[in-house]
């Protein structure tokens, strides 16, 4: 007991001096006020409620897919950033750097199917987390806007899966890209011109390689980041999520 | 209320419109026209204007090269060069379904893509699966020197085959 009260008294020590309290202007979180004051004051926790119901953080009430989701975007980014350390997005060295990935460097292997593995169980989480939000009427008023919001995430998640898809740059990327393309060219008059856009050309070559790439490593994250930001933001702001009364 | 200035004289309006309203017409209008150049602007940049893509003519050898009713699969340029008792057509290998590359199955005698099952005849005509236009027919002429030359940018009727 001595230890701890050393410890604590070292902390308190701490708390007084003015580094810390630049940081942490609050002081510590002993009371409802300065506990929440401590959310309200930093960036990364002011998005969430200060405050839930004891019943919305039980397993059933969300089985947390949406949290499962987020984290498996953060492994994504993760892993995502030390991928790049080794890929080069051009041609031939896109698919060399992907098998030198899994042959050659420390790690690689773990690293990609990391990424892989993450990136196909995120479009289940995310599809599950949908149904799941469908089901129990978490579409309805006030959520209406979080569940476009939602919407919106979703297309993000498949179109970063799709966009990931081509840079192995093998034979099953380069097809999956083809058939896709080929999809979008059937889009009524603007098809043809944002398949050229989205290739930077006619042909899945150079170009294509390094569009999908800047799109998968930067446009689509960001944009990721900025809704996830204002989905989680709105959850408090719509007054907590959606829990059946039956759920305890 | 504290604080806030004390009103003025009425601003002066002429048509009803305040100098105010004017110039936050003026500045929205011109942020808009500026938006909407920036996209434009980007969309074009984002256009390349030069591709670095594999030339769409090539030449395909003297027609002698293809026996009487046969189907040749000339893989660099994704064409089949078709030669029957009537003459000599190039048709595009590329499925019209989502662009596959087709096979010819001499067996059957008919072209299959392998990825959701389409089949045409070895005229184009769509015989099977979800292709929705036949396999379009490439121009073919006959150089000076004697030698095939196919233009994969130029589509031909269906008709318009190369009497040799």
């Amino acid at each position: 007991m001595a230890t701890t009260d050393w410890t604590q008294q070292r902390l308190e020590q701490l708390r007084q001096t003015r580094v810390w309290r630049s940081i942490f202007r609050r002081g510590p979180a002993r009371t409802n006020r300065t506990r929440s004051l401590a959310i309200f004051g930093n960036i990364g926790l002011h998005m969430i409620p200060v405050k839930v119901r004891e019943k919305s953080l039980s397993v059933r009430a969300t089985y947390y897919l949406g949290s499962i989701s987020f984290f498996l975007f953060a492994i994504l980014a993760i892993t995502g950033v030390l991928l790049m350390f080794y890929y080069h997005p051009a041609v031939p060295d896109a698919y060399r750097d992907m098998k030198d990935l899994i042959y050659v460097v420390s790690n690689g292997v773990f690293l990609r199917n990391l990424h892989r593995i993450a990136a196909q169980a995120m479009v289940l989480a995310v599809f599950w987390h949908m149904f799941h939000v469908f089901y129990r009427g978490g579409y309805k008023p006030p959520h209406e806007f979080n569940w476009v919001i939602g919407v919106g995430l979703l297309m993000i998640t498949l179109f970063l899966s799709y966009t990931g898809y081509l840079l192995p740059w093998d034979q099953l990327a380069y097809w999956a890209i083809t058939v896709g393309t080929n999809i979008i060219s059937y889009v009524p008059v603007m098809g043809k011109p944002i398949r050229f856009l989205l290739l930077g050309g006619h042909i899945i070559g150079q170009n294509a390689l390094l569009r999908f790439y800047v799109l998968h490593c930067v446009i689509l994250p960001l944009a990721a980041v900025g809704l996830i930001a204002i989905h989680f933001w709105r959850i408090q702001k719509d007054g907590g999520l959606t829990v059946r009364d039956d759920h305890e | 209320m504290p604080g806030e200035p004390k009103a003025t004289e009425k601003p002066e309006e002429k048509n009803g419109v305040t100098r105010r309203d004017f110039f936050n017409e003026i500045a929205g209008g011109a942020l808009t026209i500026a938006g909407l150049g920036a996209v434009a602007v980007t969309i074009k940049y984002a256009s390349p204007n030069v591709l670095f893509e594999p030339p769409t003519t090539f030449r395909a050898g003297s027609p002698d090269d293809y026996p009487v009713n046969s189907v040749t699969y000339i893989q660099d340029q994704q064409v089949y060069i078709v030669r029957t008792d009537k003459g000599i057509w190039a048709l595009s290998a590329v499925c019209t379904h989502l662009g596959c590359i087709t096979q010819w199955k001499p067996e059957a005698d008919q072209i299959a893509c392998p990825c959701h099952g389409s089949k045409y005849q070895k005229s184009g005509t769509v015989q099977a699966g979800p292709a929705p236009r036949p396999l379009p027919h490439f121009s073919v002429v006959l150089s000076e020197d004697g030698a095939l030359v196919v233009d994969k940018l130029e589509e031909v009727k269906e008709t318009e085959i190369l009497k040799v």
